[in-house]
């Protein structure tokens, strides 16, 4: 164990870049360079630094490692930071997917210098622009770090404040709309998390999560506990019903908004379920467990259904996330090892095959502006680089075996199948649609005569969208085949977590309540 | 002279307001009269934190940590209004050398409310106090809003007057005593004269907080006003009420707390809802701010309706949070001008962060704060409060408080979407004014800095509620 704060350090290096790039004068043309070297170097640092966590992190250990602890703001609520093997892996994709959003941002700069009043919007606030995505980076790792439910919950919350600029500033046509019901629907559901969070703290003395995951929180109140972090969670992640802000927020938002929302932003209420539905609340996650089926196997095929018939590529990439965390969600709720890692290794897959289907969708944006799939046809005459790109995506987002998409459902999958023989049947027909609408979005974007007149002239990828977009074609060729990495490092955390809860299930199951909450008490 | 001890800070204000008042009708310096009375201000800050923990002509004042605490509060919000003052009075049309010294009289009115444990000197603070205030409502003689909201805010206010002096009359009536310390030993439950006393009583502080039901003059008042004197309502005279209401309540009733603390709960309610739904539709951002400032004291009065040690302490973090986000907010307010002339209009802003990047962001700190976002302090202030709550079982006020926070979130963003989502219309110069970036960028400083060390408010907080329990 390290004495230096190497997770502090993670977190607050992007705020130091934004003290870096507000002292950058920014009026020249070489001070707009600056500005985004600086943008894009210390995102690369930081990836860097995250690297070297990864690779001092003991995988055999399930306990949570390089944790810091100093006093903050009541006795109880304390800065206290840790990663494990669940959270560390959200740190990662984190880290990693920034420098390719900052990357991609150049691009839409670059390529729309042409349109003079887009450029001039986004080549006059770019300080601003970066300065956003650096604060939610803070935000984002903060998440994923926080050993404390206060601490989480000020990240958690924080990051709507940038998100809310980037998709109100440098969003589309309708990106007022959208931001505002972002923001509103993600505050409704998580201000009674706040609430639970108070309550547990009255209750217990605490919020201290280590200390929580170890604390028995009488069932009684588990109930009311977990339905109120569900609220939260259910909304970011999003579940069926209240998934209707996710489509808003993603057609609106730039490709780089749209790479974090889906990339990250989604992962953080998916972390939320393994950490703080299933570790603190064991007993009503099981009790609620066929509920959260239910939604998920609705949102699953509704979103599915409705991604069928959607004109813009961007909606239809949104709802294929929303139908995609439905099997996280599924898979989380199973209390198995396959499922939480099958959740765990989907997470990760989305986040790398959705945020590159964004950014494929950026790419073309970019040169014609417009996301309408009838606009398209025919790019592989003139894209053939761009339409093999798409094609592994795409293939990822089927879940197709190969690519890191099949891993996470196929274990899922099995998972659900494990506990209920009709939730997997629903499930897998997720799988199919999944099938049916991303090859109609490849075919009609991608094959057919090459006939409409914007599109004669269409050049090809980019040195830069090379860049981006290959290590995220390799990334998920590489874990379809070899996941093993993936497992070593999620397996024991999980399987700690896994043991937890069937402990404080076989305490309630075999006795009624009142008699297993006297033997729980006994225990102390 | 040592009888005169214990009031020494009101006593070196009221001296320097006499003195003052005379120097103003033969020096035509207005700006050394103001400099004058914002050194008396902070002679008055020195002596109130020198002072030892006392009580004085017997036990009618009383100075404790507490009121310590609150008079500190006070003192900030005055002097911040006298430095807004300071930079508009001209352009204003309100160049009186009599503004300073109107706010240092009002200030001695809420120390008095600050210190008050008797019925009559609670009433003689709060006397001197809005007497002063309806004084600075129509301070600009000319012009038609500033005389009506004068006059509107003294009509009301003189009946909410009436309404407290009644029951503070039906409360010596049936107790026998002014001072609340012997009133609290003779207080039963179930005694019907004594609760309409308090019901009357709260209603005339109601008043004074701008709690709905009571707040019908306060959007009027708010926008007619002169902005400095606007910014004054919003400071310091509801700190100054609510600690009166506090002291009143809890030193004196609280073995009838149960009766109290529902009229306490459906005003806060009432505020909180209320002032969520009213803002939205506001074009005019000082009656936002009204709104909001009703909004605020309905949270506030969370904290008192717990009426226990967390509740007055999460009080005094939420009101030390609110003044500072309004010391803030009014300041931009006011540098929201261009050659000479005021902007009020929420659509005035829009596409600030075009020609001001720097004003604009330090105004969306102050919305994301007062909308209750974390990492910013305003979080923080709710949190507390909403600790208070549940701890005291009020889960209810606290349900009722978060969604009302949410809707009122929606009124906030739309500050902040007119700012950075709309085209630009004008530019203001006001921003260069040294005066107010003085308050302005401390303020700021203050809510980003919260949430990394918080720690000395907690204690401060703590310290003024260790007077009570």
């Amino acid at each position: 164990m390290s004495t230096l704060p190497i997770l502090s350090i993670i977190i607050f290096l992007p705020l130091a870049g934004v003290i870096l790039l507000s002292i950058i004068n920014s009026d020249s043309k070489s001070g707009i360079r600056n500005l985004k070297q600086t943008a894009l170097w210390v995102t690369c640092l930081n990836f860097i630094v995250s690297i070297v966590l990864l690779i001092n992190f003991d995988q055999t250990d399930p306990n949570f490692q390089f944790t810091e602890n100093y006093f903050w703001l009541n006795s109880g609520i304390s800065y206290h930071l840790g990663v494990d093997g669940i959270s560390i892996l959200l740190v990662i994709l984190t880290t990693f997917l920034m420098p390719f959003c900052i990357l991609a941002s150049f691009d839409s700069i670059k390529f729309s210098l042409k349109e003079y009043l887009i450029s001039f919007l986004i080549l006059e606030t770019l300080m601003e622009y970066l300065i956003s995505f650096l604060i939610l980076e803070t935000l984002m790792i903060g998440v994923f770090c926080s050993l404390d439910l206060i601490l989480f919950y000020l990240f958690f919350e924080g990051g709507l404040i940038p998100m809310f600029l980037i998709i109100g500033i440098w969003g589309g046509e309708r990106r007022v709309y959208s931001t505002f019901k972002f923001f509103l629907f993600t505050l409704a559901g998580s201000v009674f998390m706040l609430l639970a969070i108070i309550a547990i703290y009255i209750e217990v003395g605490t919020t201290d999560i280590v200390y929580l995951l170890q604390y028995d929180i009488d069932p009684s109140l588990q109930y009311i506990f977990w339905l109120a972090f569900f609220a939260s969670f259910a909304v970011k992640i999003p579940m069926w019903p209240v998934h209707t802000w996710l489509p808003d927020a993603h057609v609106e938002a730039p490709t780089a908004g749209s790479v974090i929302l889906a990339g990250v932003l989604l992962k953080m209420a998916g972390y939320g379920f393994i950490r703080f539905s299933l570790g603190l609340f064991p007993i009503a996650s099981s009790y609620f467990a066929p509920f959260v089926f239910t939604l998920s196997i609705i949102a699953i095929i509704y979103a599915s259904l409705i991604a069928l018939v959607q004109k813009d590529m961007k909606k239809l990439i949104a709802y294929s996330s929303v139908a995609h965390m439905g099997f996280v969600t599924l898979g989380i709720f199973t209390f198995t090892l396959q499922g939480i890692e099958g959740a765990m290794i989907q997470m990760i897959s989305h986040g790398i095959v959705s945020a590159a289907l964004f950014l494929c969708v950026g790419v073309v944006y970019d040169r014609i502006h417009t996301r309408e799939i009838e606009r398209y046809g025919g790019l592989v005459n003139r894209m053939p680089l761009y339409a093999f790109v798409f094609m592994i995506f795409i293939m990822g987002s089927i879940g197709l075996p190969g690519t890191s998409g099949f891993v996470g459902e196929f274990l899922v999958l099995l998972a659900i199948f494990s506990v209920n023989t009709y939730f997997a049947v629903f499930a897998t027909t997720g799988v199919v649609l999944a099938a049916a609408y991303s090859l109609w979005l490849y075919r009609k974007v991608i094959f057919g005569p090459l006939i409409k007149e914007d599109l004669l002239e269409i050049l090809d990828l980019s040195y830069r969208e090379i860049i981006i977009l290959f290590p995220l074609a390799f990334l998920t060729i590489f874990f379809g085949f070899y996941p093993q990495p993936l497992i070593d490092i999620i397996e024991p955390s999980a399987a700690y977590l896994i043991s937890n809860i069937a402990n404080d299930l076989s305490l309630i199951e075999p006795t009624n309540q009142i008699e297993s909450i006297i033997q729980m008490e006994s225990n102390y | 002279m040592s009888i005169f001890l214990p009031i020494l800070p009101e006593l070196s204000i009221f001296l320097s307001a006499i003195i003052l008042l005379i120097l103003g009708l033969f020096v035509n310096n207005i700006k050394l009269i103001i400099n004058l009375a914002i050194a008396s201000i902070f002679f008055a800050i020195f002596l109130v934190l020198l002072q030892p923990i006392q009580s004085a002509f017997n036990n009618s004042l009383v100075i404790d940590e507490f009121s310590k605490v609150v008079k500190i509060l006070i003192l900030t919000g005055s002097l911040a209004s006298i430095i807004m003052y300071h930079s508009s009075r001209k352009d204003l049309n309100i160049n009186l050398f009599e503004f300073p010294i109107l706010i240092l009289l009002a200030t001695i009115g809420m120390m008095i409310m600050a210190s008050a444990n008797d019925l009559i000197a609670i009433f003689i603070g709060l006397e001197l106090q809005s007497l002063t205030l309806y004084v600075l409502a129509a301070l600009n003689r000319n012009h038609l809003a500033s005389s009506e909201a004068g006059l509107k805010y003294f009509l009301l206010g003189a009946l909410s007057s009436g309404l407290l002096l009644f029951g503070l009359s039906y409360i010596y009536g049936f107790t026998g005593n002014t001072n609340l310390n012997l009133i609290s030993t003779v207080v039963t439950p179930g005694n019907i004269g004594l609760i309409i006393g308090i019901v009357f009583v709260c209603s005339g502080l109601a008043f004074k907080v701008s709690a709905v039901p009571f707040h019908m003059w306060t959007p009027d008042v708010y926008e007619g006003a002169p902005t400095p004197v606007t910014a004054f309502f919003a400071l310091a005279p509801k700190v100054a009420a609510i600690a009166l209401a506090v002291r009143f309540l809890i030193v004196g009733f609280s073995d009838i707390a149960f009766d109290w603390q529902q009229i306490i709960i459906f005003l806060s309610i009432a505020s909180m809802v209320f002032a969520s739904f009213a803002a939205i539709a506001q074009k005019n951002i000082k009656r936002l701010m009204a709104y909001s400032s009703i909004g605020h004291v309905g949270y506030a009065l969370i904290g008192l309706a717990c009426g226990t040690s967390q509740g007055v302490s999460s009080l005094i973090i939420y009101l030390t949070i609110y003044l500072i986000m309004n010391i803030g907010v009014f300041s931009f307010i006011l540098s929201m001008k261009n050659k000479g002339e005021y902007y009020e209009n929420i659509s005035d802003l829009s596409g600030l962060y075009k020609t001001h990047p720097y004003y604009a962001a330090v105004i969306t700190i102050f919305m994301f704060s007062l909308a209750g976002i974390p990492p910013l302090a305003g979080f923080f202030g709710k949190f507390y409060i909403f600790i208070a709550a549940i701890e005291s079982n009020m889960v209810l006020l606290a349900v009722v408080g978060i969604l009302a926070s949410v809707i009122g979130a929606f009124y906030y963003l739309r500050i902040i979407k007119v700012i950075y989502f709309d085209e630009n219309k004008n530019s203001f110069d006001g921003f260069k004014h040294r005066s107010l970036n003085f308050l302005t960028h401390p303020a700021a400083f203050l809510i980003l800095i919260f949430c990394i060390y918080p720690l000395p408010l907690i204690n401060i907080s703590n310290y003024a509620a260790s007077s009570f329990f």
